[in-house]
């Protein structure tokens, strides 16, 4: 089993879950995040002052699939965010060394 | 002879009788003038108290609308203008700062304030006539409004001197104890609002031009009794309380420009109450500072978002009420007096110098007026009272008459110089008593329970650590 982390653009939110929705992906956990690589801020005036922004908001998805469904998830998610420019983002491939489901108590690829 | 004489004088007499007794309502039996003019005089007295009771009753209608239209301006007016511009976790502080003096100055208006600043007394402080509203009923004080209970002036007076405190929270934002701060309004209300409320408005005052003061400041609404004192009091609770932790370092951005949009807007339709209901009545009096009043909010917004637009390349929203409140400020003092053009020129002097005061001077001096109570409203009201001694007009309101009751010229423009000198003399005044009395009371407050607020609690946010509470609980549960 494995996890992919994909931190998106936010405007980009709807586009991969409808992709993920349609290989097949049932399970998904959102969170609003923020956070920068390479892409710059912005600068907001507020009665003169200055104040940099750097933290961007962001989305990201953590999905758990089997081995066999990582390739594809991860191509849909690309082909769903990417836009060519900087602030795309990144996905992160990990192990899972288990999953239950909590209903049930199903083990390992039945469980996801 | 003198006995057809007599019959000639019996059949007048009894003509008059008959007169007399067909007349309505006259039953003397002495020879009074026609009964008829005697009816005519008491229809028209009675006409004329109903035109009185008709006017007394449009204008003290219009005056209680008013009063309630400036408290309006306190609560959530300014609790909101203010609320959004501070961070998150102070936010229901800083409201609870402006609602408790809608409690605590009320309390002190009736028990002694209203008379400290509205009995007769001397020239700079009223005496205890009218302590626990002794005397203030239904009956008008002809010195003060002729068509309206004392009630009614007393309670429109109220709403002004919970607003003054009130302003002066924003420099204090974010740090200050809330007890310290209760102590702090009221002496300041009895040491500083009172005696300056007397001095411009009261009978007796010092600076009173409608009641034969030493120096005449024109001051219609308040720009030297309202704005003046608590801006320039901010400016030094500002210095004495040192800025917040972490300022200017850390970014401490509003935490909801949406909150202050709606306060903002509030407090321009409040105004309204605040400047056209300070004619005292529904005339067309009322109507000129009403109208003066919306054409200064106007330049001055275009006045501060243009000065904005062209430093920064955009127009801000909050830039833009900034604005609007800072051409409200100054045209204060001004509305009753000032033609609808002048107004403008106010305006947009008020919306530029304002938004220099809040961005360059405040970064030069660093000092931590945290919603710029000095930079609107001190520099805005001093600003609105120079000019107001520059455009008032007597063709807008006849103020000043010579011996012989001629109509004189009241401002610069007009061709009496001399005012200049009387609206000095008002501003100086607001100047110093705000300075020493802010001063003096900070000082003894600062002594008696401390004012500020330890490191932690400032961290942890006052609406925490003062309150118990949280002003958005949006992590709740389903």
């Amino acid at each position: 089993m494995t996890k992919i982390e994909a931190i998106i653009q936010v405007s980009k939110l709807d586009a991969v879950k409808d992709a993920l929705q349609e290989i097949g992906v049932e399970g998904i956990t959102v969170f609003e995040a923020r956070g920068h690589g390479r892409q710059k801020g912005h600068t907001e005036f507020y009665r003169g002052r200055e104040y940099t922004v750097d933290l961007i908001p962001k989305s990201k998805l953590e999905i758990v699939v089997a081995d066999d469904m990582v390739e594809k998830v991860e191509q849909a998610i690309i082909a769903a965010a990417r836009t060519g420019k900087i602030g795309d983002g990144k996905i992160f491939r990990s192990r899972i060394d288990e999953a239950i489901r909590i209903r049930n108590g199903d083990r390992g690829d039945s469980a996801l | 002879m003198s006995g057809v004489f007599l019959v000639a004088v019996r059949v007048c007499l009894i003509m008059l009788c008959l007169m007399a007794v067909g007349a309505q309502g006259q039953t003397s039996m002495q020879a009074s003038p026609s009964a008829q003019t005697i009816d005519s005089s008491a229809k028209i007295a009675a006409l004329e108290q109903a035109v009185a009771d008709a006017k007394s009753s449009g204008d003290n209608g219009w005056m209680l609308v008013c009063s309630a239209l400036v408290l309006m301006m306190t609560g959530p007016g300014l609790a909101l203008f203010y609320g959004g511009l501070v961070r998150k976790k102070n936010v229901l502080s800083t409201m609870m700062q402006s609602f408790a003096m809608m409690a605590i100055v009320t309390l002190l208006w009736g028990l002694v304030a209203f008379s400290l600043a509205f009995a007769p007394g001397n020239s700079f402080i009223g005496g205890l006539h009218n302590v626990f509203l002794r005397g203030v009923g239904a009956h008008p004080d002809p010195d003060y409004a002729a068509t309206i209970p004392l009630q009614t002036f007393m309670i429109y007076q109220l709403m002004f001197a919970i607003i003054t405190p009130a302003l002066i929270t924003g420099a204090f934002a974010e740090r200050m104890k809330f007890s310290a701060m209760a102590v702090f309004m009221v002496l300041w209300s009895l040491l500083v609002y009172a005696p300056m409320a007397h001095m411009v408005w009261g009978k007796g005052g010092l600076l009173n031009a409608a009641l034969g003061g030493r120096f005449p400041c024109l001051d219609f609404a308040g720009g030297t009794v309202v704005h003046i004192t608590s801006g320039v009091s901010a400016l030094v609770c500002a210095l004495y309380l040192k800025p917040r932790l972490g300022y200017p370092k850390w970014p401490m951005p509003p935490h909801s420009v949406v909150l202050s949009f709606i306060g903002a807007c509030l407090l321009w339709v409040g105004w309204f109450g605040f400047n056209a209901g300070s004619a005292l009545s529904a005339g067309s009096l009322a109507t000129s500072a009403f109208v003066a009043t919306h054409f200064g909010a106007a330049a001055a917004t275009l006045g501060w978002a243009g000065a904005e637009w062209l430093r920064n390349g955009k127009p801000s929203a909050l830039g833009a009420i900034s604005g609007a409140v800072a051409g409200l400020v100054a045209i204060t003092p001004a509305a009753g007096f000032v033609s609808p053009m002048s107004a403008i020129v106010i305006g947009l002097a008020a919306g530029i110098f304002c938004y220099f005061m809040v961005t360059k001077v405040k970064n030069a001096f660093r000092y931590d007026d945290s919603l710029d109570a000095f930079g609107v409203h001190g520099a805005g009201g001093t600003l609105g009272a120079l000019l107001t001694g520059v455009f008032a007009s007597s063709a807008v309101n006849p103020m000043f008459k010579d011996a012989r009751g001629n109509v004189m010229p009241s401002g610069l423009i007009e061709g009496n110089a001399h005012q200049l000198v009387n609206q000095l003399a008002g501003i100086v005044i607001a100047w110093v008593l705000a300075i020493v009395g802010t001063l003096v009371i900070l000082k003894i407050v600062d002594a008696l329970i401390g004012l500020r607020v330890p490191e932690d609690h400032e961290i942890q946010g006052l609406d925490l650590s003062l309150h118990g509470e949280e002003g958005y609980y949006w992590e709740s549960p389903a």
